[in-house]
């Protein structure tokens, strides 16, 4: 059994990835999935860490955080297509609406 | 055995003595709230039969009083309670006070029975027959108000009718207010006569409030008890006090000069307020405080000396007056001078004798020459409607039909009033044995045993009584008429001339109830005055004086005022002088006829320097002063230099200096952080993430 380190290892560079996907890229879509990564960066260190100290609360919270993710994909996904209605474009960077 | 009691002690009546008031106040609300619909014959049957009832109980109570000498104190209830301060409203019941009674009721009865007749022409004469009804309210208020005065049994009570009847007269001198000199004499004189009884009642109160410091009462019976412990100089006081309320109210000098004014009111006023009733409460006061009086003789001394003076002044002012109800006016002061100074010398049986005497020949007089005046009304009335008439006589308009110069003859023309007149004259001037002459005569007796210059005082004045009385008949009554309005004049109506009869009547009779000698009268105070009533003695040398010197004075008037004056006739109008005694005395007639020039002199040395004051007062002290200095300067410009360093430095300044830099600084603060908001989402992920970094990495490396 490979030790946890690599898994808490594999999720953080998954986090990482995520992270630096949401700060560069300007898609949209592009922002979401890696959004999504990170979600399943985290999700990874949970069930790790609940198979080491066997505590079933780290895989329960889990699946909440997948139905949290899949209500946020249902929400997201729309905005992003109301947007594209609007601005036929789904840049993010043109969407500064809110500047100061 | 309960019965035999009563009849042995007989009939007692004391219980009644509220309905003397009572019935005239219903009376006054009947006619006040009813009286617009009442005809005038109601309304005159109402007010009089009020009075009728009312002398019935007054004569019930002089009947009670036969078998029950005491007399009672009836109260009715608690009127002021304050503290140690209890005045009750309680009723006196004694011959002195039912004696008043019975002549208020009495002559008010028969002056109301009168005014029926009187009012009916004065009011269609001064074209407001609205004002009827409200005369006999007013006058039912008098008869409410005497009453009270006269049966009060306390001196706050007493000065409650005091006051009311002073207010009746008010009303009363003015009730054509809106007529006489430039349409506002009337009501000049109305305030006269207040404003001077005013200053008199300014009196009444300080030796009220004396009284009650060092008595603590007002009753009567209370304070008679307490007073020859109290202190004399105390009792000096109040009555001086009073006495000035007595000179105010009595017209008495220095305060007589509202009385010869008040004769602007309808001669029914005249007569029963100016002349029989109201005038007399002061010697009626003074009579009911005898106990008080006679511990001080300083003050008996000043009451004889006021109403001696007054006395011989009047009589003389009133030789020279041309006015029918001015010689009468004059003559009522003088008449009052001789009660007051007998009451004051401490003859209270003498004095209360002149006045119920007085009582009944001066209203006879007054309510005669108020049937000579509507006699000329009525002639000058005639004449206007008479074309034929009217084309000779042109002054009918404007003559003045109150001055004696405008009359005479009227002998023939007004018979019974030409009777009845003489028989007022003559008593007045005291010839006998009609009721004047027994009256004066006990007054001038006493004023001999008293004082040889107060008596010296009051026989001129009786002797200048005689004289213008004699010249008043002769002027009015005999010669020649010499206007046509008096060739006109007619005889007034029964409802007027009964009573004046009744009254005649009285004043031959009345004398009898004092004869020399058996003194009923006198006893019948007795009861009440007790050791202060004495009967007067009759002596024969006064009273032979007295009435030799009355028929000289009367004989003098009729040389002047008839031979004289008809011999004057033959000269030609406009040298021919408007009275006889003018030549003989010049210019001391016309002193007279000026009466002394008293209002003058009072309008100089009092009024104008008071008028001066006021207006420096006003104008000076208030306006300039206090509005124009200190309220507009002081005050208001202080106020507004306060405001405006408040407004512009305080709350401009300050206050919104904080506000508006608050604002400032909110803004310049946001200018510079809304750049922070670039509107890139990746720029505030980016912030969340160095965040996130920041935290974990304090959270670990803590």
């Amino acid at each position: 059994m490979l030790p946890v380190s690599y898994y808490i290892g594999l999720s953080a560079v998954l986090f990482t990835i995520g992270a630096v996907g949401v700060l560069i890229r300007r898609n949209a879509i592009v922002i979401f999935m890696s959004i999504e990564l990170m979600l399943n960066a985290a999700n990874l260190a949970f069930v790790s860490y609940a198979r080491v100290h066997g505590a079933i609360s780290g895989q329960i919270f889990v699946f909440f955080v997948m139905a949290v993710a899949a209500a946020e994909v249902a929400v997201g996904l729309a905005l992003i297509v109301t947007i594209f209605n609007t601005k036929q474009s789904i840049d993010v960077d043109q969407m500064n609406a809110l500047k100061g | 055995m309960l019965l035999s009691e009563v009849a042995a002690n007989g009939p007692q009546f004391f219980y009644l003595v509220p309905l003397v008031v009572l019935f005239p106040l219903i009376g006054l609300l009947i006619n006040l709230i009813f009286g617009k619909r009442l005809s005038e014959t109601i309304i005159g049957t109402v007010a009089s039969t009020a009075t009728v009832l009312a002398l019935l109980v007054a004569v019930l109570l002089g009947i009670s009083l036969v078998g029950h000498p005491e007399g009672a104190i009836v109260p009715v209830m608690t009127w002021i309670h304050i503290g140690e301060l209890n005045i009750p409203w309680a009723f006196q019941v004694d011959s002195l006070s039912v004696t008043m009674m019975l002549v208020v009721a009495g002559v008010g009865a028969l002056i109301h029975v009168y005014a029926v007749g009187y009012m009916h022409d004065d009011v269609r004469h001064h074209g407001d027959p609205s004002r009827y009804q409200r005369f006999f309210v007013f006058f039912n208020l008098f008869i409410v108000a005497m009453m009270i005065l006269v049966s009060a049994n306390n001196y706050l009570m007493l000065f409650i009718g005091w006051e009311g009847v002073g207010l009746c007269s008010y009303l009363l001198i003015g009730f054509w207010y809106d007529k006489g000199e430039g349409g506002i004499g009337n009501a000049i004189a109305g305030k006269k006569a207040f404003i001077t009884n005013r200053i008199g009642d300014f009196g009444f109160l300080l030796a009220a409030f004396i009284m009650f410091v060092f008595f603590g009462t007002f009753t009567f019976e209370a304070v008679f008890e307490q007073a020859p412990e109290v202190a004399s100089g105390a009792i000096l006081a109040i009555t001086l006090f009073m006495l000035l309320g007595v000179a105010g109210k009595s017209a008495q000098i220095p305060l007589y000069v509202w009385l010869p004014d008040a004769m602007a009111g309808p001669t029914p006023v005249s007569a029963l307020i100016h002349a029989a009733t109201m005038v007399t409460a002061g010697v009626y006061l003074v009579a009911r405080s005898a106990p008080l009086y006679v511990l001080v003789p300083e003050a008996q001394n000043v009451v004889v000396w006021v109403g001696g003076l007054t006395a011989l002044f009047a009589a003389t002012i009133a030789v020279a007056q041309f006015d029918i109800k001015k010689v009468l006016a004059y003559s009522t002061i003088s008449q009052l001078g001789f009660m007051v100074a007998a009451v004051g010398m401490g003859a209270f049986v003498a004095g209360i004798f002149h006045l119920v005497m007085h009582a009944f020949f001066k209203a006879l007089l007054f309510l005669s020459a108020g049937s000579v005046i509507q006699g000329i009304e009525r002639g000058a009335h005639h004449i206007e409607h008479d074309p034929a008439l009217r084309k000779q006589a042109k002054d009918v308009h404007d003559l003045d039909p109150q001055d004696m110069r405008n009359m005479g003859g009227l002998r023939t023309r007004m018979k019974t009033t030409f009777w009845v007149y003489l028989i007022g004259a003559l008593a007045l001037a005291g010839i006998p044995p009609l009721a004047g002459f027994w009256s004066k005569d006990e007054i001038l007796a006493e004023a001999n045993i008293f004082n040889g210059w107060v008596y010296v005082l009051l026989t001129v004045a009786a002797v200048f009584t005689a004289f213008y009385m004699g010249r008043q008949v002769l002027m009015v009554f005999f010669g020649k008429p010499r206007t046509a309005a008096t060739a006109h004049a007619s005889e007034s109506p029964n409802v007027m001339t009964v009573p004046l009869m009744i009254l005649a009547g009285l004043t031959i009779l009345a004398g009898t109830i004092n004869l020399p000698g058996v003194h009923t009268f006198g006893h019948w105070l007795e009861q009440t005055m007790e050791e202060n009533a004495h009967a007067g003695e009759f002596v024969i040398f006064v009273a032979a004086l007295s009435t030799i010197l009355a028929i000289t004075a009367l004989l003098l008037a009729y040389y002047l005022y008839y031979h004289r004056y008809k011999s004057m006739q033959d000269q030609p109008a406009a040298k021919r002088p408007d009275d006889p005694l003018r030549p003989i005395l010049g210019p001391v007639f016309k002193l007279l006829e000026n009466k002394y020039y008293i209002d003058e002199l009072y309008s100089l040395v009092i009024l104008n320097p008071y008028v001066k004051l006021s207006q420096f007062l006003a104008d000076v002290i208030d306006w300039q002063f206090w509005h124009d200095w200190f309220h507009d300067v002081v005050i208001a410009s202080t106020y507004n230099r306060l405001a405006s360093f408040s407004s512009i430095q305080i709350d401009l300044g300050v206050i919104d200096g904080i506000a508006n830099g608050l604002a400032k600084v909110t803004q310049s603060l946001a200018g510079q952080m809304r750049r922070l908001q670039t509107g890139y989402v990746r720029g505030y992920a980016l912030s969340v993430f160095f965040g996130v970094v920041l935290i974990l990495g304090y959270l670990m490396l803590r």
